[in-house]
């Protein structure tokens, strides 16, 4: 219709509003403030069919812009997210819990607190019930707050203890920021979802007071329950608590296995290698050969020293022994297309010759135990080696001769 | 003009008005036979005409205000106009005779004054809402949102909705439909037998106006003087004056939340020509601005495109007879005549002699002969005069322009700023709340408006009537308008005349325009980039849609081809000229 071209004042807004998102893009303060000036009359007029209003547009970029700009101040921001909050009150919880992560980027811990409780106090008819959720995030960012609290009167009481002072007012304090924080966050750690800190302060506060089988619990809960979204860190968590606890290998095994599955890179699989090359049972020792080379499949362990050496390790201890070569074989098969060029380039020998001596011993290692005495890798580290006098890498050349029969029937 | 006689009994100057219209002393309550004239255009200046009210209804409301009629608020509207049309330069003839006429004549055919019984008579009870039970009780009053839903104006559902039920719940308090008298029944009116006046239809009046003077302002620029802030339209009614109030129905009548578009305004003077009765309008001759040489002129300087182009738009208006005075004049009310719209035509016109010229159908135009020698050795072609026009660097640095003035209208567009200081309320209900809203608004303006960049542009820019310049001391060679037109043309018995021996017409049939509403459809066949741009640039310069140019252009087209048309009706675009 010729109606359709017509400029109007939707039109005109919804303009406005994609310079303000192109000139936020661009970090052009002075620009976005420019256009955000005109967009805000749009307040004076009813959006409520769209799904997202203009005073949740004015709220989250009119915080942005002032979180930037290099004249505004904290003061300014505050006042503009006071009126954020009178603008829409099915939104005023999630203002609320926004305004308090950005004082707590600025460091100031006491306002944020003062706006938590503030927020919590908040009724609204049937708006309360609405905004549950938001009100158990702000409630669990008091809890954490007060763990904050709990940590500051421990250090003092252990300090004071220490020079030999006891102060049981403050410990009187201690436990009672104990007893807010722990009420809070187990609130929210019941809730499906990705609560790290919260895990990670809760379990700190139970360990402190004793409370193990709580703690495990509670990270078991937090690790397995399937209603809560797949999280590596949960798996971390009940490891190093675990760990602590002096669990058995076998325990702290299942744990890592589970962190393997999902992430392959993680730093914790060098010791979780560790662990299970140690072990008795033949399949566990399996089972660390194949995490060792996942975990070298990543670009971000290719200099990892430590890794290599686990690796070199752990083959050399298997070409030795002559048995189970085919674990190498298996492992290889997948890796043999791509691995030299990854791995084992000349450029690569090169390099990790001058720049790391040790790691590129252990890779020499690997490299003339999988692609025989005659690669490229091998090759030259063993020549470099062996030409700077280096006792090992002699030892090394010696090594990989000897067994380089091996080679061959891995490579078939 | 101000009823200034004594009166008959008494002898006294002291008029009042009755409801029937007439002229009656306040003195002596002699009634007079005389009807009621609204003096002149500054209906709130003169005091002493007052209107007597009938016993339920009070003279003045509580909030200091008076009773106004919806035609009284137009009326300002319109003086404002004029008054910044007179700012302009426009004769000042035009405000006193012309648009005051055409206004009492309005106001007569739409029976709002003028008459024996003004049609507002009837209406009066509408206007205050008293008490809740007279509103449910009346079975024939309108429902507010079947008014609301009435009204031309663009407003959004959830606030008429939330409006009406706002009013509907009101019990015991008394609410307005409208701050103005006739402010429901306005809405209420069918469209159809009397032409209903609406802020676009202000700017029908002043157009109408201005062509009648024959003043050298076309309606494109006068919709973009409008939109530049130089001519009131967006929140003219702030400028009513106070005991003028405006609440509920009157805002859907008066504020506008969008730009009137070049269609709508044109199509409704013709409807208004007509229902006024309308005698033919002033002879537009060939020394009038109006006229399409005139107007070529005038685009083709600033377009950018070589004056001696000039010859050619003239040739080709001769030649179709678009500049005979009977096709210019307007007269109202023959439905047998095309309206012509002025700018749009001038600007086809010269889209035409491109076409003409330089074929435009991106092989011709980019690779003459000229514009392949330039580009190998980076040399403007000379002959003795001057540069050879080449479109290919024309287009060039033309785009470049277009661009950047685009982008800046872009922005511009963005930064409108339609609300005005005076708050609008639907209701005394929600007048806390708007005012409460607007506290806000405001404080949130000055807040960002510190952090924004630079200085802020406090006034308009002065209205020129170019929006592109082009100055030949530029060194750079941006300037077009003495370059040649000799790479192209070449003399065959004594004339001039083109080499491009082709031409390719938009369209090989005209379309219906009163079934379908166009000539053509530009969206959706493919055209030649060369020919878009085209349309594009006078598509800018204008403000009005591309397709609105490429009707005219295919008229001009099949009006210059006629016969050859008629000759060869196989679909081959391509003919010989």
């Amino acid at each position: 219709s010729s109606n359709e071209h017509k400029l109007n004042f939707r039109k005109s807004k919804e303009a406005c509003l994609s310079f303000i998102q192109d000139a936020l893009l661009q970090k052009e303060w002075k620009r976005a403030a420019e256009f955000l000036t005109c967009y805000i009359e749009s307040l004076e007029k009813d959006y409520s069919r769209e799904h997202i209003g203009p005073s949740e547009m004015i709220w989250r970029t009119g915080a942005e812009i002032l979180w930037h700009h290099s004249q505004s101040s904290m003061k300014e921001f505050n006042c503009f997210m006071e009126q954020m909050k009178t603008l829409g009150v099915k939104r005023y919880l999630k203002v609320c819990l926004e305004h308090v992560f950005h004082l707590l980027c600025n460091g100031q811990i006491d306002e944020a607190y003062q706006n938590l409780s503030l927020a919590e106090s908040w009724r609204f008819g049937e708006q309360t019930a609405i905004q549950d959720k938001e009100m158990k995030l702000i409630q669990a960012y008091r809890g954490l707050l007060d763990y904050y609290s709990w940590s500051k009167q421990k250090n003092i009481l252990l300090e004071n203890s220490e020079d030999g002072f006891s102060d049981s007012a403050v410990e009187q304090e201690m436990h009672g920021y104990f007893r807010k924080a722990a009420v809070n966050l187990k609130e929210i750690i019941k809730i499906p979802g990705v609560w790290d800190i919260f895990v990670k302060c809760y379990v700190d506060l139970l360990e402190f007071y004793g409370d193990h089988n709580e703690a495990r619990q509670v990270l078991n809960e937090y690790a397995y329950n399937s209603k809560f979204p797949a999280n590596p860190n949960a798996h971390v968590y009940l490891y190093q608590f675990l760990k602590r606890q002096r669990e058995p290998k076998k325990s702290l095994i299942s744990a890592l296995k589970i962190l393997h599955d999902i992430v392959p890179s993680h730093e914790l699989m060098i010791d979780f290698n560790t662990m299970l090359q140690k072990s008795k049972k033949r399949k566990k020792r399996r089972l660390g050969l194949e995490v060792i080379f996942a975990a070298l499949d990543y670009a971000g362990w290719k200099e990892n020293v430590k890794a290599w050496s686990c690796l070199a390790r752990q083959v050399k201890q298997i070409v030795i022994s002559e048995k189970h070569l085919d674990w190498i074989k298996q492992e290889w098969n997948s890796r043999k297309d791509w691995w030299p060029a990854f791995h084992f380039s000349r450029y690569l020998a090169k390099r990790n010759w001058r720049e790391n001596k040790s790691l590129s011993y252990e890779k020499a290692l690997v490299a003339g135990i999988l692609l025989g005495k005659g690669c490229k890798y091998f090759k030259y580290v063993s020549h470099q080696g062996c030409k700077a006098q280096l006792k090992r890498f002699r030892m090394l050349k010696k090594f990989v001769n000897r067994h380089n029969p091996v080679y061959l029937r891995i490579s078939g | 003009r101000d009823f200034n006689e004594r009166c008959a009994q008494c002898s006294e100057v002291n008029w009042g008005l009755t409801d029937g219209g007439r002229f009656y002393c306040r003195s002596c309550h002699n009634v007079t036979e005389r009807t009621r004239e609204v003096v002149n255009t500054d209906f709130i200046t003169n005091s002493r005409v007052q209107t007597i009210s009938k016993g339920s209804r009070k003279q003045e409301k509580n909030d200091g205000g008076s009773e106004w009629y919806i035609c009284e608020g137009f009326q300002l509207v319109l003086k404002k106009q004029v008054e910044a049309l007179e700012a302009l330069g426009v004769c000042p003839q035009m405000k006193d005779e012309i648009l005051c006429n055409f206004w009492r004549c309005y106001l007569q055919k739409s029976k709002q004054a003028y008459c024996k019984r003004p049609a507002g008579e009837a209406v009066k009870a509408l206007s205050v809402c008293e008490s809740s039970t007279d509103v449910d009780s009346d079975p024939e009053r309108p429902s507010l949102l079947h008014l609301l839903s009435l009204s031309e104006s663009e407003g959004d559902l959830q606030t008429d909705c939330s409006f009406a039920s706002s009013v509907s719940k009101v019990s015991e308090s008394t609410s307005v439909y409208s701050g103005s008298v006739d402010g429901s029944l306005y809405l209420m009116k069918s469209q159809k037998e009397k032409l209903r006046m609406t802020m676009p239809m202000t700017l029908s009046f002043c157009y109408m106006a201005l062509l009648w003077m024959r003043e050298p302002i076309t309606l494109s620029e006068l919709l973009r003087y409008v939109v530049e802030g130089h001519i009131p339209y967006l929140n003219v009614f702030q400028h009513f004056p106070e005991k003028m109030k405006l609440c509920g129905l009157d805002l859907k009548i008066f504020c506008v939340e969008s730009w009137p578009v070049y269609e709508e305004v044109f199509n409704k003077m013709h409807e208004l020509a007509a229902y006024l009765d309308l005698p033919r309008f002033p002879d537009i001759t060939e020394s009038c601005f109006l006229h399409p040489d005139m107007l070529c002129m005038k685009y083709l300087m600033e377009a950018n495109l070589p004056d001696e182009l000039h010859n050619w738009t003239c040739r080709v208006v001769k030649k179709i007879g678009i500049g005979e005075v009977d096709f210019l004049t307007l007269v109202p009310g023959n439905k047998s005549t095309r309206k012509v719209k002025y700018d749009v035509l001038a600007a086809a016109v010269i889209v035409v002699v491109l076409k003409l010229l330089f074929l435009l159908d991106d092989h011709y135009e980019c690779f003459s002969v000229i514009s392949f020698i330039s580009s190998q050795t980076k040399v403007y072609i000379f002959y003795s005069g001057g540069p050879y026009f080449e479109f290919k660097k024309w287009y060039e640095v033309v785009k470049h322009s277009l661009d950047v003035q685009q982008k800046k209208l872009d922005e511009e567009r963005a930064k409108y700023l339609w609300r005005c200081e005076k708050p609008l309320f639907y209701s005394v209900k929600n007048k806390a709340k708007v005012l409460k809203r607007r506290q806000m608004v405001v404080n949130l303006q000055n807040q960002f408006g510190k952090l924004s960049s630079s200085v802020q542009r406090a006034e308009k820019p002065n209205p020129s009537s170019f929006q592109l310049s082009w100055s030949e001391k530029n060194t750079d060679g941006s300037c077009f308008h003495r370059h040649s037109l000799k790479g192209i043309l070449q003399e065959k018995r004594g004339l001039l005349t083109t080499m491009n021996p082709d031409y390719w017409l938009c369209t090989v049939k005209l379309c219906n325009e009163k079934l379908c509403g166009h000539l053509a459809h530009y969206k959706e066949v493919e055209f030649p980039q060369s020919y878009h741009f085209v349309l594009g640039l006078f598509s800018f310069l204008l403000q009005v849609q591309p397709s609105y140019i490429h009707d005219e252009v295919c008229m001009i087209e099949h009006k210059l081809f006629n016969k050859k048309l008629y000759k060869k009706l196989k679909y081959n675009t391509v003919l010989r000229k």
